[in-house]
C-alpha cells in the first residue's frame, strides 16, 4: 500500500497545528516576559548551582493555577508549557485522522505514543 | 550581572544557534547546552532542560514548513516515535542517576560523534526495490513528489534494526537535552534506506514529539526555569526562522566548515571541564 496524497493532506493539517502551537506559546512567552524583566531586571542573575524550579513550576495544574493569578514568572511557564503540548496536540490530531480513515493500526500506534508522551508529564518524575 | 543583561545575551546567543543550526541543518539544540553550561556558567540540570524547550520549539517551527511541502511520512514519525519516546524517558530516568561530570564528558563524546556524521555523504536513493513484507504490513512503504513532478515510490527495509536506534536515539536526546537529529537521520537514511530528503524531513518532524517525551519529566523535576526558557525559546525561534530564509538563497560551505569547528571545540571543552569535575 501506498500511502501518496491522502498521506500529505493529513501532513499538511499537521503542519497547521504545529504552527499554531509555536506562535501562541511564543505569544504567551512574550506577554510573560516583558513584564518579569520589568520587575526582576536589575536583579543579580545566579543560575551557577541547581536549586530545582519551587513547586509550583513543576507540574500542570500549578503552572495554570500561577500563571492565572498574572504572575509574570508563571506566564512564561504557560508559554513553555503551550510549547512542550504542542506535539501531543500534533499527536491527538493524527489520532483523528486515523480514526477518521478506520486504520485500526495506527489508531494503536498513535494511542501509544500519546500514553508515553502522558507518562513523561503526568506520571514520572 | 543583572537579570536585564543576562536575558538579552542568553537570548543573543540562542539566536545565533538557532541562526546557524538551521545553515548547516545541524540543528540549534546542540550547541545550546554548552552555551549555556561554559558560555554562561549555568548548571548543566537547568541547560538540559532549557535546550530540551528551545528544541521542541525549532522541531516545531521548521516542521510546520516541511509536512506542507510533503516530504515527511507521518506514518514512520509515528511508528517510530513509539521507540524515541519510550527512549527518551528512558533517558530522562539516566540523567537523574548519572554525575553531572558524566553528562558533560558524554555531551562532548556525542557532540565530536555527530559532527563527523554531519560530513559523511549519504546513500544515494536507491533504485526500483520490491517491498519488504513487514514494512508493508506496517504501512510505512510510501512516496514524495518527484523533480520531473511525478510520485517517486520508496520501500523500507530492516525496521527492526531501524527500531532498537531509535531506542537510542531517544535515550541520547532524554539525556543530554538535544534533539539527536543526526541518530535519528543515521537510522532512516542508512538502515531503512529511506530518499535522503524524506530522511531529514520525518527527523525533524519527530524531535520535537521526542523532546515533548522528556520534556515532562524535566519539568515535573524543576529542571525548566522559566526564565531561562522564555529568551532562550524566543532567540531559537527568531534565529531558525532567519535561516531558514537565507538558506533558500544557497548552503554555504565555508559557514558549515566555520560552524563544525566551533562545535568540535566545544565538544572538546565539555570533556574537558567534565573531566575535571567543573561543569
Amino acid at each position: 500500500m501506498i500511502a501518496g496524497r491522502k498521506e500529505r493532506r493529513l501532513a499538511r493539517e499537521v503542519g497547521g497545528i504545529l504552527r499554531l502551537g509555536v506562535i501562541l506559546s511564543s505569544a504567551v512567552i512574550v506577554l510573560g516576559l516583558v513584564p518579569f524583566l520589568a520587575r526582576e531586571g536589575a536583579r543579580h542573575a545566579d543560575y551557577h548551582v541547581f536549586r530545582g524550579e519551587p513547586a509550583v513550576f513543576r507540574t500542570v495544574p500549578d503552572v495554570l493555577a500561577y500563571a492565572a493569578r498574572a504572575h509574570p514568572r508563571g506566564i512564561m511557564q504557560l508559554g513553555v508549557l503551550l510549547l512542550i503540548a504542542t506535539p501531543f496536540a500534533r499527536v491527538a490530531l493524527c489520532l483523528v485522522e486515523f480514526a477518521r480513515e478506520r486504520d485500526r493500526l495506527y489508531i494503536g500506534v498513535t494511542l501509544v505514543v500519546l500514553l508515553t508522551l502522558s507518562w513523561g508529564l503526568f506520571g514520572a518524575g | 550581572m543583572n537579570v536585564l543583561g543576562f536575558t538579552a545575551l542568553l537570548f543573543s546567543g540562542a539566536a545565533a544557534a538557532g541562526l546557524v543550526g538551521a545553515l548547516t541543518g545541524l540543528g540549534g539544540g546542540v550547541v545550546l547546552v554548552p552555551l549555556l553550561t561554559l558560555g554562561l556558567g549555568v548548571d548543566i540540570k537547568y541547560a538540559i532542560g532549557t535546550a530540551l524547550v528551545a528544541v521542541i520549539a525549532t522541531s516545531s517551527g521548521a516542521a510546520a514548513a516541511y509536512v506542507r511541502e510533503g516530504f515527511s511520512n507521518v506514518r514512520i514519525g509515528l511508528f517510530f516515535e513509539i521507540a524515541t519516546t519510550l527512549g527518551a524517558l528512558l533517558g530522562a530516568f539516566l540523567a537523574a542517576r548519572t554525575p553531572t561530570s558524566a553528562i558533560a564528558v558524554i555531551f562532548g563524546a556525542v557532540l565530536l560523534v555527530s559532527t563527523a556524521f554531519s560530513w559523511k555523504g549519504h546513500a544515494a536513493a536507491a533504485g526500483i526495490e520490491s517491498p519488504d513484507p513487514l514494512a508493508t504490513r506496517l504501512g510505512l512503504n510510501g512516496s514524495f513528489p518527484s523533480l520531473a513532478g511525478g510520485e517517486q515510490a520508496y520501500f523500507p527495509r530492516r525496521v527492526p534494526l531501524a527500531w532498537l536506534l531509535m531506542v537510542v536515539a531517544g535515550a541520547v536526546s532524554g539525556l543530554l537535552g538535544i534533539g539527536s537529529g543526526a541518530l535519528k537521520v543515521l537510522s532512516m537514511d542508512n538502515v531503512l534506506g529511506l530518499p535522503y530528503k524524506v530522511s531529514t524531513t520525518t527527523s525533524n518532524f519527530m524531535i520535537g514529539v521526542t523532546a515533548a517525551a522528556s520534556a515532562g519529566v524535566y519539568l515535573s523535576r524543576g529542571y525548566i526555569d522559566p526564565a531561562l526558557a522564555a529568551p532562550a525559546v524566543l532567540g531559537v525561534l527568531a534565529g531558525s526562522a532567519l535561516g531558514a530564509r537565507i538558506l533558500t538563497a544557497a548552503r554555504s560551505n565555508v559557514l558549515r566548515l566555520v560552524f563544525t569547528a566551533v562545535v568540535l571545540v566545544m565538544g572538546i571543552q565539555m570533556i574537558v571541564q567534565g573531566l575535571r569535575g567543573a561543569v
